[in-house]
């Protein structure tokens, strides 16, 4: 292979991307070294087990994700809103939606919640870490490789150009050549299988370790959302996983499975796809109604109205999300018998998140709400949720979905779900919990003014596109015909507002950083469930004694009795797992590896299986059994942290 | 929990540690069920379709394919009692019903290459058809996964010959108990209903 087909070439705007690339790169470099911080950040971050710790790496990741994914975006609006300028060609325009649509499922919106999870369900459920700690090093390594794997894709080889539903015949082979779609494969199924790692500790966690008294119907909501959709995750990402084995063989060994050749079966790719696609939409909707649920619980200051209804209504929604996946393409034509069956249970989701639509407006009902900047982007989500849902229905009926399909009235719709659910779930859950993992709280004033921008411009954004799409424009075009050139540049007007927006939000990130008061009690916003019974910073260990749990809202009705969390006198020593470079090795030799079959050099990537092989072993043989903190020092941090 | 009760939970349960690497292992068991689950579903869908390579009731015979299920289930058997001789303490039986479960699960293994081959030179491989390509990919994955039990248990072998049976080894060597079992039933399904519907369809 020639260097200049290795690298990608003849692009300017690919050209600047590679310089930015070299510089950000350098930049991290020098300052590393020019403030002397290499060990720290080995020994701090990439070796730590601490799932608070990464819970942060996750967040900061599916930041850095989310500015990939908004720059993309953004390029597409711009080249929608002026299509004769020529910004993108239709080749780089096709590879613009598809990573937009891959990083920001896959990598923003799946890490933000999980990185949410993994800082907040322990200490919601009074435990000191994950039933696995090594294993959520592992996975969240997976992920962060898998992510850096895919993105190296637009300036080394080629970026995917198939959407990111990546559908066959045009994603295999014959017809996407080249390195392309093996980024996409590789890159996904490295953090789904991180995913899955996660699916299955997560879900032992709250099974098992919570603490004493804590029934499964007296867990805070956020955990019930997260154990359900971790019953999802484990059900569904072993799809995914088959679904990427079999179409990487079909591209690398020839197999014909998806082939027009051979007697393949192309459409057997859409249905494996959305088998594992729609319930992975839920995978990121159920843990943003947990967040939602949380914050309006809290500044409504009540306990969340019909507690058992939502969780039932959890459980139901992540049942009918396996069952309604050819909803994505009636109009393949499975047959008037098929489209009913599938619309019928399609339109029957709308029935339990109606119930917590209304469960949410009944615990606002005759509530002193308390508008903080949290609590407005939950408001903001309920209204802004029911438009997505209720053309959500519209698009299930499948006789009128012979109209809407691939159509701007789609996209309009799961931007409305997906940007009012899960990304202003993000922002709502990332400034809420933001004093317990930094220990000050986020600007208020600059918070308001982020939240205003993305708002307005997220409903300028969208809502034109769906008349867009009832004008018949469809997705992924990168050229447009007159009739729908004003629509066009208000909805990119918006999508730069939303972009102001973020840069705002993450200028606010720096601002506190600097300036906001810091925190001296756990509890900065008066708030009902046990993981702000934890001291602030938070130790290591999260509780130095485990809370007995009670009731619903447990860490309230504590307040109300007046007592406290901490016990000196019931203190103990606390065992830890040891900090360990394993994960980051082995993932990083896995990658290195699946880099290696992205361009089909076959040997080399079974030599990066070996590799990766070694190091099981190596972990296998690894009977470190961490050490414990002795009861002085749980007694000296407590005392310093709660200033006693 | 009085200690007297914890005393009788099998050694691989009394930590708490060993009680959830085991519920852990069998969520991640549910997850296998999804994954051959879907290959499954992805080999019913492509059956007949196998273009101009041989049809399966051309190639597929009882003889090699009912010695590998029959090594395969003396396997599981040999696995229990491997668990039987760890819960009463003794390291070399434990080591033998090991080593005689690798043995067995090892000779399924060539078996099942030399079918492989078998079929290859029949004109049936992984890119003639979109049947053989479900079809070796099915069987092929529950084959990487005995030989991954296999290449694991020689780990547990070591470890116990080093270390005994502690909690921690226990808990290694009942989860790649569980892990065997599993795949023998997963071979069950593979021989019913991939080989002995193959061969009258």
């Amino acid at each position: 292979m020639q260097l200049d087909e290795f690298f990608v070439t003849g692009e300017p705007l690919i050209y600047a991307g590679m310089v930015a690339i070299v510089l950000v790169t350098s930049a991290i470099i020098f300052l590393l070294t020019y403030f002397k911080k290499w060990t720290w950040l080995w020994r701090e971050w990439l070796t730590t087990v601490d799932h608070k710790k990464i819970g942060i790496m996750y967040i900061l990741s599916a930041l850095a994700m989310l500015f990939r994914g908004g720059a993309d975006a953004l390029m597409m609006r711009t080249q929608l809103a002026f299509p004769d300028m020529n910004f993108l060609n239709a080749q780089h325009y096709n590879e613009i939606f598809t990573t937009h649509g891959t990083v920001m499922i896959i990598f923003m919106a799946m890490p933000f919640l999980i990185g949410l999870m993994n800082i907040v369900v322990p200490q919601q459920i009074g435990a000191r870490d994950f039933a696995f700690p090594f294993v959520n090093a592992l996975s969240f390594w997976a992920f962060f490789f898998g992510a850096m794997l895919f993105n190296i894709s637009f300036v080394i080889g080629g970026s995917p150009d198939a959407g990111w539903t990546s559908y066959t015949p045009l994603a295999g082979a014959a017809m996407s050549p080249g390195p392309g779609q093996n980024f996409y494969l590789m890159g996904l199924q490295l953090s789904g299988i991180g995913t899955l790692a996660t699916g299955v500790n997560l879900m032992v966690t709250i099974l098992k370790m919570r603490a004493p008294g804590m029934t499964l119907f007296k867990m805070p909501i956020f955990t019930w959302s997260s154990l359900i959709t971790m019953f999802i995750i484990v059900f569904a990402f072993p799809i995914l996983t088959v679904a990427l084995a079999l179409l990487t063989i079909d591209r690398i060994f020839g197999s014909q499975f998806f082939t027009l050749t051979g007697e393949g079966l192309p459409m057997m790719w859409a249905n494996l796809f959305w088998m594992w696609g729609h319930p992975e939409v839920y995978i990121v909707i159920l843990p943003a109604f947990g967040i939602f649920s949380e914050i309006i619980a809290t500044f409504a200051r009540k306990q969340l109205f019909g507690y058992s209804v939502m969780v039932w209504s959890i459980i139901l929604i992540a049942g009918l999300s396996f069952l309604v996946w050819v909803h994505h393409f009636f109009t393949m034509g499975a047959g008037a018998f098929v489209n009913s069956v599938f619309s019928v249970s399609t339109m029957a989701i709308a029935i339990p998140t109606g119930v917590k639509i209304f469960n949410w407006l009944a615990t606002l009902y005759k509530s002193k709400i308390q508008i903080t900047v949290p609590m407005m982007w939950s408001l903001a989500f309920i209204p802004s949720f029911v438009i997505g849902g209720v053309t959500g229905v519209m698009l299930g009926m499948a006789a009128a979905d012979y109209q809407f399909h691939n159509s701007y009235f789609l996209i309009a719709h799961f931007h409305y779900v997906l940007i009012a659910g899960t990304v202003f779930a993000s922002f709502a859950g990332l400034i809420f919990w933001y004093p317990k993992m930094f220990g000050h709280r986020m600007n208020e004033r600059i918070g308001k003014i982020a939240f205003w921008f993305f708002v307005i411009g997220f409903h300028v954004c969208f809502f034109p596109q769906y008349f867009l799409g009832l004008d018949g424009m469809p997705r992924r075009v990168f050229h447009i015909v007159p009739e729908w050139f004003n629509l066009n540049v208000i909805s990119t007007v918006g999508a730069f507002g939303m972009g102001i927006g973020f840069a705002v939000f993450v200028y606010n990130i720096y601002y506190s950083y600097r300036y906001s008061e810091r925190e001296t009690t756990g509890d900065p916003w008066n708030a009902r469930t046990l993981e702000w019974a934890t001291p602030i910073p938070v130790p290591e260990y999260n509780f130095a004694v485990v809370p007995h749990v009670d009731s619903l809202d447990a860490f309230w009705a504590m307040k109300e009795r007046g007592e406290s969390p901490y016990d000196e006198s019931k203190v103990e020593p606390i065992h830890m797992p040891n900090n360990t470079s394993q994960p980051f090795i082995m993932m990083g030799i896995f990658t290195l590896a699946s880099f290696f079959l992205v361009f089909e050099w076959i040997w080399l990537a079974l030599a990066g299986l070996i590799g990766g092989i070694v190091m099981m072993i190596i972990r296998s043989f690894d009977y470190d059994e961490g050490y414990h903190i002795s009861s002085e020092e749980i007694i000296e941090t407590e005392r310093s942290a709660r200033g006693l | 929990m009085s200690t007297e009760e914890s005393n009788a939970k099998p050694l691989e349960y009394q930590t708490e540690q060993g009680e959830m690497s085991i519920i852990g292992f069998w969520v991640f068991l549910a997850a296998e069920i999804a994954l051959f689950g879907t290959l499954f579903a992805t080999y019913a869908v492509l059956f007949g379709r196998t273009a101009d390579a041989p049809a399966p009731a051309e190639l597929f015979e009882p003889g090699t394919v009912l010695i590998m299920t029959f090594i395969l289930l003396t396997s599981s058997f040999t696995c229990g009692i491997a668990i039987h001789e760890m819960r009463r303490g003794s390291v070399k039986g434990v080591m033998t019903w090991l080593i005689i479960t690798l043995a067995l699960g090892l000779s399924f293994i060539s078996l099942e290459i030399y079918e492989f081959i078998h079929y290859a030179h029949e004109g049936a491989t992984l890119q003639s058809s979109a049947f053989w390509s479900a079809f070796f990919v099915l069987a092929g994955t529950h084959g990487v996964h005995v030989s991954l039990g296999i290449g694991w248990a020689i780990l547990l072998l070591i470890q116990t010959a080093q270390r005994g049976i502690t909690p921690i080894t226990s808990r290694k060597i009942f989860i790649f108990g569980l892990y065997w079992h599993f795949l023998d039933v997963v071979w069950i399904f593979i021989f019913t209903g991939v080989y002995l519907i193959g061969m009258v369809l």
